[in-house]
């Protein structure tokens, strides 16, 4: 310990840094030794310490699958569950360095029903190591392994052929075998692959040059991942940053604060903000506190303008000639990461980069078979599922073809109601109809319609369990306002299936979008200055919340018309429990088909403790 | 304990978000962990319900009763932390740094003696080394490493060159296999 005088942290970071920190993903199977590897590549590039192997030694006794030898894998399977099964079920990081780079692996699960585990890691890689046991050679799986990692933009692909010590190292296996993937990801673009022959468990060509193989001659897999070149000069194109952050430090100071994105911004520069089109100069450029001359791609930057602009978080800075895209309407690959099926027409919360906004999927165009890479139809997604599909967002936003920005072309959808991140996407194409239909104005307003009938227009939405006394009390209501004067109509849900949404069955896909259309018809009768009352059951909340954000605040009444499920089944006017309970009736709401009540309806009647007459007086007075 | 008191800290300020230090390379069911993670109504963890967490886009949607435990130093090494620290000149606690300080040596870890409420097993004696800590919880239960390094730049050198881990002296971390899992289920950080 003598001797540490020498050391200089500055030369030793700096070198470091310059080679970049390599970021790769691992795909493969528990059986294909995967973990086996990444401990390996952890253990010979000396990122294990003596306290963690001693524990894996004690660990190996109790969960190990290679007897007497520590078992590897043991080094990265985190959570009990896994260790306990002998599989990865998460995504874990995993960091290591030489003295040539820093690495982050992420170490994520092979089986297809974690596939939204390694879309995850994959999302953020460079790199991805594609393990193939060289018993089995190439399986479904690597084909799938493969298309998701394109698929979610890593560009560098390592063919780690591993159990090479199980097939008496032979030559002619790895060769039959990275021929046979070459043709197998012809057409998924990758920009470079390297084969590997290697041995997780012995070391073969991991860290050291393997003395089992001498007919190989190719570089050992820490060799390729020190010098492979994955960083394409982000820094000489076109300035662009998005807007984190708005920092009011003072009545005169405003900065804007993002990471950039791409190019290089110097000050006095001329930028362009979208999506308002303003145009102005650079004044200053912050790094943290410290004024500097100009940013480049990667760095957390804070920019002050020439003149006072609003400008909003979500909001671009780009170079006047890379403005992004601006569109309300594109095209996207949606991978699906609930266990709760997607619902197209339901509304959902769609954040790109830092932008939120209302979107709705409006078209599914194919599933995809992620194995073979062929596409398939469907009505809609479930767990795992990738595919194509159409976005329609609530305003116009800035946005990028994923392969051209990771940055703003790529986003998540957030059910509404139970706040989970229900699908990841990625932007193929904008679509161009969105600009070439305009809002037609019509000169007579809502305004106008209401006070010729002197009324305020509104739309009182009753839901509830089928035989609850919606319609009954709908019609009462009717009556009522009707004999005062009134202008009112009843979209009742029996009667608006006879016609508008004939072609609706009673899956959760078709009330969603039979619950869209009324909505949108409601709102076209309270622009037309009636007072609408809808009479649905309206099941589930994320519908009722999309019918509600159509219309202004105070024009939407939630009426809950609350019925136990007990009194409505002994009511059961209709005779349709009856039949659900014999099973003549599938996917009837409260028998095997969820209703979820409002939380904070407008107005809330219990029809077993008043009369259909009293519940109709209480919307009455609201409504006056 | 520690549990504990933390929890009843956030049950008293009802806080939506917490802020955290914690890294993904100190241990292995922190590698599992998102940078915004989710704990239940009593600061449970359930590690096989995270959202996923793709790109730098994150969910920060929270349900009734829910709280984000949020570590934005996720992807940071210990060497990481010694570089910015470096840096930036940023001032630290002594203990950090190599100095000769009482200890005894328990279990194989060797653990300060401070003052005078320190329990002593039978046949302990104090000896004087010149230890430093790597990591500091809380005490008696964080042990120091013999050390030399008593500058920014050793002590750099040093964990580079380490053999051990950086929690090698939390005696909480090795109760038993999966310990920190289970009391991060419980609510510890």
């Amino acid at each position: 310990m003598s001797a540490i005088s020498e050391f200089n942290p500055s030369e030793y970071f700096k070198k470091v840094n310059a080679a970049g920190t390599l970021r790769f993903i691992t795909c493969g199977s528990v059986d294909d030794g995967k973990s086996t590897v990444i401990g390996r590549l952890l253990l010979d590039s000396k990122n294990v310490f003596e306290d963690q192997l001693s524990a894996i030694q004690m660990e190996s006794t109790r969960y190990g699958t290679q007897g007497e030898t520590p078992d590897l894998a043991l080094l990265v399977d985190g959570l009990q569950a896994e260790r306990e099964q002998g599989i990865t079920i998460d995504v874990a990081y995993r960091y290591f360095s030489t003295d040539k780079r820093r690495y982050i692996v992420a170490d994520t699960p092979g089986h297809k029903q974690y596939t939204r585990n390694m879309a995850t890691g994959a999302s953020t890689a460079d790199l991805a190591v594609i393990l193939i046991d060289a018993r089995k050679g190439i399986l479904e799986q690597t084909s799938r392994h493969s298309r998701i990692v394109s698929m979610m933009g890593v560009k560098h692909v390592v063919l780690a052929v591993n159990k090479m010590d199980l097939v008496e190292y032979s030559e002619n296996i790895f060769l039959e075998i990275t021929t046979n993937y070459l043709a197998s990801i012809e057409e998924m673009g990758f920009s470079s692959v390297e084969a590997i022959p290697v041995s997780g468990l012995k070391g073969d060509n991991i860290f050291v040059e393997s003395e089992n193989m001498a007919w190989y001659e190719g570089p050992t897999l820490i060799e390729h991942l020190d010098t492979v070149d994955i960083h394409s000069d982000e820094s000489a194109l076109p300035f662009r940053m998005q807007v984190q952050w708005v920092n009011r430090l003072d009545a005169d100071f405003r900065g804007f604060c993002g990471v950039v994105d791409k190019g290089t911004l110097v000050k006095g520069e001329e930028v362009v903000i979208s999506p308002s089109s303003i145009q102005t100069k650079v004044k200053t450029i912050f790094l943290g506190d410290k004024e500097v001359d100009e940013v480049s791609a990667g760095s957390a930057a804070q920019l002050v303008f020439d003149e006072e602009i609003d400008i909003s978080r979500g909001d671009v800075v780009s170079s006047l000639a890379n403005r992004p895209i601006l569109s309300d309407q594109f095209c996207a690959k949606l991978l699906w990461t609930d266990d709760k099926p997607m619902q197209p027409g339901r509304q959902y919360k769609l954040k790109l980069g830092y932008k939120e906004v209302k979107a709705s999927i409006t078209e599914i165009k194919y599933l995809e078979d992620v194995s073979s890479g062929s596409q398939l139809a469907t009505k809609n997604f479930q767990l795992n599922d990738i595919g194509m599909v159409n976005i329609s967002v609530s305003e116009k936003i800035n946005i990028e073809p994923y392969s051209n920005s990771r940055q703003i072309g790529s986003f998540i959808l957030v059910d509404l109601v139970s706040n989970q991140t229900v699908a990841a996407g990625m932007v193929e194409h904008v679509l161009r109809r969105s600009t070439n239909i305009h809002w037609q104005r019509i000169a007579i307003g809502r305004g106008f319609r209401s006070l010729q009938k002197s009324q305020t227009s509104k739309c009182v939405w009753l839901t509830g369990l089928s035989g609850a006394g919606k319609s009954t009390i709908a019609n009462i209501v009717d009556q009522k306002l009707s004999s005062i004067g009134k202008h009112v109509y009843i979209l009742d849900g029996d009667n608006v299936r006879h016609g508008l949404n004939r072609d609706l069955g009673f899956t959760e896909t078709d009330r969603v979008e039979n619950v869209r259309r009324v909505s949108e018809v409601a709102k076209l009768f309270v622009d037309a200055g009636l007072i609408v009352i809808v009479s649905f059951i309206s099941p589930f909340r994320s519908e009722r919340k999309l019918a509600r954000s159509l219309f202004d605040d105070g024009d939407f009444i939630e009426v809950f018309v609350d019925t136990s499920i007990d009194e409505c089944e002994k009511r059961d006017i209709k005779g349709l429990y009856a039949k659900a309970r014999q099973g003549d009736l599938l996917n009837f709401t409260g028998i095997d088909s969820p209703y979820e009540p409002p939380v904070a309806p407008e107005v809330h009647v219990k029809t077993e403790f008043l009369s259909a007459e009293e519940c109709a007086d209480t919307i009455v007075e609201t409504l006056m | 304990m520690k549990t504990q008191a933390l929890k009843q800290a956030l049950d008293n300020g009802q806080y939506d978000v917490i802020l955290a230090g914690a890294r993904r390379d100190e241990e292995k069911s922190r590698a599992k962990e998102r940078i915004f993670s989710f704990r239940n109504s009593s600061h449970g963890w359930d590690p096989k319900n995270q959202r996923p967490e793709l790109w730098n886009i994150f969910n920060t949607d929270i349900n009734p009763g829910e709280s984000i435990r949020v570590f934005p130093l996720s992807n940071w090494t210990e060497v990481d932390i010694w570089h910015y620290i470096y840096e930036e000149n940023i001032e630290l606690v002594p203990l950090y740094f190599a100095k000769v300080r009482p200890v005894v040596e328990r279990d194989g870890q060797l653990i300060m003696v401070d003052d005078d409420r320190f329990p002593f097993r039978k046949g302990e004696t104090v000896k004087h080394l010149k230890v430093r800590f790597r990591t500091l919880g809380c005490w008696p239960l964080t042990a120091a490493v013999e050390s030399d390094a008593d500058t920014i730049e050793k002590v750099i050198e040093e964990t580079l060159a380490a053999k051990g881990s950086e929690r090698e002296g939390r005696l909480i971390d090795s109760d038993s296999i999966g310990s920190m899992e289970k009391k991060k289920r419980e609510g510890y950080f």
